[in-house]
């Protein structure tokens, strides 16, 4: 079973995000990179799979050469081997392409992405790669098992949940809850420094979105405080001051 | 022309699918067409036509939900019917047939869009990124598009016309996905679709003391949600998760019980129209993101505004 799992490599969950150059890029400065929270569940889950059914889990990245210590994190928690596409991620599209490519070209049976990057939440990849390889495809998965040669997955919808079974090859996006993530151990990371990480050049590819400009949340106005005795008074701002509820 | 992708749940037609509606019949110059896959139930396609569309495709011979052959469905009729600009709500199903259908097309897309096009120079529309802590604007090229709209984002415009309704079939490839269940929660508002959602934290100590939650979010016909720690030790589902690593909502109102505000709490739910904190914390960071605050033990404060709210109601 060959497995490859797309990873995205992400501003960690508590920095605070700001801009630069007049507002048309992200100031990565002192910024700490992750591996996609989701991204980290669909390679764990990778590697269980593999276990269990014998096989190898390939990690794939499109992303400059400072992604590759987060790469490195990923060959630590245990995937044989990793693909880094020397290429900013600049769109979904563009990213989607490139992991095409890498799956053209090699005969895998499962590719495991995530939800969405927590950076700019595309939630694009997973189904723009799918239609690009003419797979089915699966998101947003809390379970997923091997069952003779089938993959058994619960997904979510709206309002509840749905089992799922899916003939291979096939593409599915991690959902929070899927598994708990793997952290690297001693021994992992120095297997990691020798595992190969192998650079490829992007193929050309006409980008059809571009990011303009990026704009902060505005500042909230000061908060009105409602004593705590008169914590009723709540019901009649909302319905009658603010009117948003009825 | 400009369509929308008319999501169909139990044979009806959500909001944000009108909102769609509502988006599309602001920026089209030749009226909407929508597209549905399966029959809609009785009266609710007069819903769409309130909402501006001219046109309801409706997609048979395509049973129940696989990715693949939705989208190639869905893909043929959009071409079928010259449409350039398609627009999608943004759930769950929506979710995982707008990327596919921007390629089927060929067309560029953005998705997490919260804003009317601004058309002065391109096609440029703002989309929400970094998981509520910023916002982009994204220029889309000239050829076709997909704009995933998300929920609650636009306000619905009635426009009403005259609607004509077509069939056709579809026979596609034996699908790769098969259901084999489904599992909805009866009677629950879906917090994704929600305007006001009652949301709760560790600072309720336990999953028995839920019942003024759901109390409250019953009176204010709101969903309940909670923090990522409450999820986690399985004090609610993890369907209930918001936040950074869980759901991103934007209701109107969000009310958030004992919880304390962490940074990757609030960019779940940052973009709520009124926030509304309850803490007994007067420096929980809560009461920074919120539009009304109240200091107190929620044990003591959840009654009142129950008692408020009953009141209200009669
Ligand atoms: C990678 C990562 C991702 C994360 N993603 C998320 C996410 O998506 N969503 C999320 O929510 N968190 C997330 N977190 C966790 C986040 O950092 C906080 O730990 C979490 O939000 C805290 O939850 P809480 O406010 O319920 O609990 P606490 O921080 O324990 O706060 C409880 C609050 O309740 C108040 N309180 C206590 N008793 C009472 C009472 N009787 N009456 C009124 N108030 C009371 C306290 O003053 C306190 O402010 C993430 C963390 C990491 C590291
Ligand atoms: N630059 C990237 N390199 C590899 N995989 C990616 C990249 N960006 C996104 N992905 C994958 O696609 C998923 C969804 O990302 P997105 O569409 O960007 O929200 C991520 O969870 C990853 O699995």
């Amino acid at each position: 079973m060959k497995l490859l799992v797309c990873m995205s490599v992400v501003p960690d969950t508590t920095t605070k995000i700001t801009f630069t150059d007049n507002n048309t890029k992200f100031n990565t400065q002192g910024v700490q990179f992750i591996i996609n929270p989701y991204d980290e569940l669909s390679l764990t889950k990778a590697l269980e799979i593999a276990e269990k059914v014998g096989g190898t889990v390939t990690v794939a990245t499109v992303g400059l050469a400072d992604a590759e210590p987060v790469i490195r994190k990923a060959l630590a928690i245990g995937a044989n081997d990793a693909i880094r596409i020397n290429a900013e991620p600049i769109e979904g599209m563009f990213v989607a392409q490139q992991l095409a490519e890498i799956i053209k070209n090699d005969n895998y049976d499962i590719v495991l992405t995530g939800r969405e990057s927590i950076d700019y939440n595309g939630g694009q990849v997973t189904g723009i790669l799918a239609e690009l390889l003419n797979w089915p495809s699966v998101n947003v998965c809390t379970k997923m098992e091997l069952v003779d040669g089938k993959m058994h997955f619960e997904r979510d919808i709206d309002g509840g949940r749905q089992s799922v079974i899916a003939n291979l090859p096939v593409i599915a996006s991690a959902q929070k809850d899927l598994c708990e993530p793997r952290i690297p151990n001693m021994k992992g990371i120095m297997a990691a420094r020798t595992k190969p990480l192998t650079v490829k050049e992007p193929v050309q590819v006409e980008l059809t979105a571009s990011y303009e400009s990026f704009e902060s949340p505005s500042a909230k106005q000061a908060v009105r405080m409602i004593d705590a005795e008169q914590a009723g008074q709540l019901i009649d701002i909302l319905r009658n001051e603010i009117k948003i509820i009825a | 022309m400009v369509g929308i992708y008319a999501e169909l749940s139990e044979g009806q037609f959500k909001k944000a699918v009108l909102e769609t509606a509502s988006y599309a019949s602001q920026i089209s110059t030749n009226g909407v067409t929508a597209i549905c896959v399966g029959e809609p139930k009785e009266g609710e396609s007069q819903k769409l036509a309130t909402y501006g569309v001219q046109k309801l495709i409706v997609i048979k011979g395509v049973s129940s939900f696989d990715a693949q052959t939705y989208s190639k469905a869905i893909a043929n009729a959009i071409q079928a019917n010259g449409i350039e600009t398609l627009i999608i709500a943004n759930t769950y199903e929506g979710k995982s047939l707008g990327p596919r259908l921007a390629v089927g097309i060929n067309a560029a897309i953005a998705t997490n869009v919260i804003s009317l096009p601004n058309q002065s120079n391109g096609f440029v529309v703002k989309r929400g990124v970094f998981s509520g802590k910023g916002f982009a604007y994204v220029q889309l090229g000239a050829g076709k598009k997909v704009i995933a709209l998300t929920p609650n984002s636009i306000d619905l415009s009635e426009k009403q016309v005259e609607l004509s309704v077509e069939s056709v079939n579809d026979s596609p490839l034996a699908a790769n996905t098969s259901i084999e269940s489904t599992h909805k929660a009866e009677g629950k508002i879906p917090l994704t679709e929600a305007e006001i959602v009652v949301s709760a934290g560790r600072g309720l100590k336990g999953p028995e003391n839920w019942n003024m939650v759901e109390e409250l979010a019953d009176l204010l016909g709101a969903a309940t949600a909670c923090s990522k720690p409450v999820s986690d030790m399985g004090w609610r589902p993890h369907s209930e998760h918001v936040g950074q690593t869980g759901i991103t909502i934007k209701p109107n109102l969000y009310i958030a019980i004992g919880i304390s505000g962490a940074i990757q709490h609030l960019a779940g739910v940052s973009s709520s129209k009124v926030i509304v904190a309850i803490n007994k914390d007067p420096e929980a960071p809560f009461f920074k993101a919120a539009d009304i605050g109240i200091v107190g033990d929620a044990f003591d404060i959840l009654p009142k505004i129950i008692e408020a709210a009953k009141l209200a109601q009669n």
